[in-house]
């Protein structure tokens, strides 16, 4: 591995962390990590769900306090007990995944309100907010009708608003948390020609992501973590997406095809002519026992719609579904479940699983009926059922009792998954099963869903992300507005073209 | 010291300890305070006060871990008082039988049920406030009960109703005996069934409930039934307590069911809470209102000192949070 240097000078860095320790009811969630970002740097935090990453950046936003013996350098300035008081007013600012922002108001109150707090008098001048919003944005090189309100806008505006905010912060580092998660290519784009703007103008951006081409295209230097402890500090050049997956996971993925031919696998469910009016219209196929058979689309392609009449949450306007021969026409999901179908919802915060709740807890939601002794639920049952589960997908856990939310991104979506396993089904839809899933856990999800579909499973898998439809399915549809727009096999077809037969 | 709070919280649950230390701390200044405090019959006045807001509280528990509350419990229980005193009126007054009791039981325990029917129904189905359903309701049975009684009592029933209210079963109160046998129930439906279970899901995210399959609706219908069954028990008990039943009796419980429901742990946004520190939480209210009976202070003091208990109690719960994040 080549070493850093930066036109043979060695700037002071802006914001230098040294000793970072910091552990979460025993858990060590950071392990000594150290970091460094360079005045006007594009730099990359790179990591695995649970590696750390968010940890590392509520320590540096003063949301956290790291344990003692840290060393916090920002500017040349020694800081003992970061506040998110002081990383404000030293321009550290911090634009979450969720934003952050408040869609009820105007574009320009989102923009300007921090620095309306405390100044007197304690009225809004909505001139000067509004000035100060257009200001903002013109530096991005956007317009935007400042007197909206925000919720009238796509998700890639309101990226743009919390960026704009941050600048009004007068920000000296802005930290950007999965930024492109819900962008089109043509909106990432824009974003990424934003960042090297801010860039250029001497801001520096630690961007966080899981899209690893944009990761490549946009930083200059990537620290990976691993288990809360720092791999490394790279270079760019010379990185491969697989080579950051490496660093990342600590293993190798091959990315080879798994579609395989099961074209004489029985039938298992069959649906024909479906349709909801709106939603979506004459959809047919047929699902096989064994098979992954991966649906694709742009959102608002009904992907998720047609999910959820299958799953009995919505009746169909027309059409039929036949599961193993008999037709079904499910009154509400309870009828779905018992029928063998199983749906893993895409929202995975607030429908998927139940956020406060305990791991336990939301592991037996849908199968209550299997640890029951007698009328009542047996605590062993249940312990022994969620023990063989969070044992078979592998998924790392404190105690039963914990909360849900305490897990990564991933091993969250593994207790999702077992959730519905353990209905025993036969149909498995999983939505969107890699949403806020790092890579290394993506993969290990689809390793389960292989798994599955050896087992016999019939699993529909859901998905914006083409190349995971490419890999891990054995056929595809491609959805657009509601209708079948064409079917692809993997092996007859590239990777490329299915994705400009997709974006297009 | 972290070891000793290890083995409490596993064998009473961490929400015990506030609860336990509030009872032992009431035990203590009473104690010094009053010589007759802690005898015979401090125990014995308590045991026969307790139950009727007991059974209440347990009423306005499972509405309030769904998310929701239960505004009509007073009401329930006083007109399904009057549906028992008007069948024990029907069939003979003073004179009478055991067959008249049951069926008036069991058409009390019915009138309470539909009142939490009609509420479930409405609220699992239109998706309104739980507070402005319930208080609906309140309004109406209020309003139906003082239009069928004139605002006056109901009296005259057969003696064998009376140890109900006042007998002892091998010196055990009978109305403590039925909190208790409410209490353990309660505690076997949240702890152990399905329905508690789906109780506890429905009060943190009822939407991830329903996609997990959880037949949402029928579970709050189900909670406001109940709800109102028990409502009916603490009905009947102060039937028996007071050989009387006049609608708007119990009414100033209403509020301290909640008090005791908050003191007991209980998420008032509901998802999380438990039976037994509730049923601690009354023993400590109703010890503290002896107290302070004990003591000549008037009966208003009482109310206003349940009032800065909760405040207290909210206030040292955030203290103790703090402590914990502070010590790890």
């Amino acid at each position: 591995m080549s070493t850093a240097t930066n036109d043979g000078v060695k700037a002071r860095p802006l914001l230098s962390l040294r000793g970072i320790n910091m552990t979460f009811g025993g858990v060590k969630a950071l392990k000594n990590v150290s970091f460094e970002v360079l005045p006007g740097e594009v730099h990359c935090l790179a990591g695995e769900n649970g590696s750390g990453k968010s940890t590392l950046i509520k320590v540096i936003s003063g949301v956290y306090r790291p344990a003692d013996g840290a060393e916090i350098v920002f500017d040349g300035e020694r800081i003992s007990h970061m506040t998110p008081a002081m990383a404000q007013s030293r321009g550290i600012q911090i634009i979450w995944q969720d934003l952050a922002l408040f869609p009820e108001m105007s574009v320009a109150e989102n923009i300007a309100f921090q620095t309306l707090s405390g100044s007197r008098p304690r009225f809004v001048n909505y001139a000067a907010i509004g000035e100060i919003a257009a200001e903002a944005l013109a530096r991005l090189g956007v317009t935007l009708d400042v007197d909206r309100p925000l919720k009238d806008f796509a998700i890639a505006q309101r990226q743009i608003v919390a960026i704009a905010r941050a600048l009004v912060g007068e920000a000296r580092i802005v930290f950007m948390d999965e930024p492109t998660a819900s962008l089109t290519q043509s909106e990432t784009d824009h974003l990424l020609a934003i960042v090297r703007a801010l860039s250029a103008s001497g801001i520096a951006v630690v961007f966080v992501s899981h899209r690893l081409a944009e990761v490549l295209e946009i930083s200059s230097r990537i620290t990976v973590l691993r288990d809360g402890a720092l791999v490394g500090v790279y270079p760019v050049e010379g990185m491969t997406q697989s080579k950051i997956t490496e660093l990342m996971t600590g293993r190798t993925f091959d990315q080879n095809v798994r579609a395989r031919d099961v074209s004489q696998n029985p039938v298992l469910l069959s649906v024909s002519k479906l349709s909801r009016p709106g939603e979506f219209e004459d959809i047919s196929f047929d699902l096989r026992r064994g098979e992954t058979l991966g649906i694709t689309g742009l959102l608002g392609s009904g992907r998720t719609e047609l999910a959820l009449t299958l799953f009995g949450m919505r009746r169909p306007a027309a059409g039929t579904i036949v599961l193993e021969g008999r037709a079904m026409r499910f009154a509400s999901n309870r009828e779905a479940i018992a029928s063998g179908v199983a749906y893993l919802s895409e929202d995975r915060l607030s429908l998927g699983l139940n956020q406060p709740q305990s791991i336990a807890d939301n592991l037996v939601m849908a199968s209550l009926n299997r640890i029951l002794s007698g009328r009542l639920i047996s605590p062993d049952k249940k312990r022994a059922l969620v023990a063989r589960w969070i044992a078979d997908l592998g998924i790392r856990i404190g105690k039963q009792d914990d909360a849900i939310s305490t897990l990564s991104g991933g091993n969250q979506q593994r207790v999702a998954i077992a959730k519905w396993l353990a209905t025993d089904p036969k149909v498995l839809i999983l939505d969107a099963p890699t949403v806020g899933v790092d890579v290394g856990a993506r993969a290990g999800i689809f390793e389960i869903v292989a798994r599955l579909a050896e087992t016999g499973l019939a699993i529909l898998l859901i998905s914006d992300e083409v190349p995971e439809v490419y890999f891990n399915a054995d056929r595809i549809i491609h959805m657009e507005k509601g209708r079948i727009a064409g079917w692809h096999d993997p092996r007859a077809t590239t990777l490329k073209d299915l994705e400009a037969a997709v974006y297009a | 010291m972290n070891a000793l709070a290890a083995r409490f919280n596993a064998i009473f649950g961490a929400d015990m300890a506030g609860p336990l230390a509030a009872l032992v701390a009431v035990l203590i200044v009473f104690g010094f305070a009053s010589p007759h405090f802690l005898t015979g019959a401090t125990f014995g006045s308590v045991a026969f006060q307790l139950p009727e807001l007991g059974v209440l509280a347990l009423a306005m528990l499972m509405p309030i871990l769904t998310g929701g509350l239960n505004l009509a419990i007073t009401f329930t229980a006083n007109i399904a008082g009057l549906t028992l005193a008007w069948t024990l009126q029907a069939k003979g007054g003073i004179d009478a039988g055991p067959g008249a009791f049951l069926l008036g039981t069991a058409l009390a325990l019915a009138v309470g049920a539909a009142s939490g029917l009609v509420m479930g129904l409405v609220i699992a189905f239109t998706r309104a406030h739980p507070i402005l359903v319930s208080l609906s309701m309140m309004i109406f049975l209020r309003g139906l009960g003082e239009f069928l009684t004139r605002g006056g009592d109901i009296s005259g029933f057969p003696t064998f109703i009376a140890p109900i209210g006042h007998g002892s079963i091998l010196g055990i109160p009978v109305p403590l005996l039925i909190l208790i046998a409410c209490v353990i129930a309660t505690h076997i439906l949240l702890s152990r069934s399905k329905l508690g279970f789906s109780t506890y899901m429905i009060g943190s995210n009822i939407e991830s409930a329903r996609y997990s399959g959880i037949n949402t609706r029928k579970v709050l219908v189900l909670v406001y039934m109940l709800s109102g069954v028990m409502a009916a028990v603490a009905g009947i008990i102060m039937l028996a307590r007071f050989n009387s039943v006049r609608v708007g009796h119990g009414e100033s419980y209403l509020l301290i069911t909640v008090l005791a429901c908050f003191l007991g742990g209980i998420n008032p946004f509901g998802g999380f809470g438990r039976v037994l520190p509730v049923f601690v939480a009354l023993i400590v209210l109703q010890l503290l209102s002896s107290g302070l009976n004990l003591l000549g202070a008037n009966q208003h003091l009482t109310t206003a000192v349940w009032g800065i208990l909760l405040i207290v109690v909210m206030v040292l719960r955030w203290l103790s949070a703090k402590f914990i994040r502070s010590v790890k």
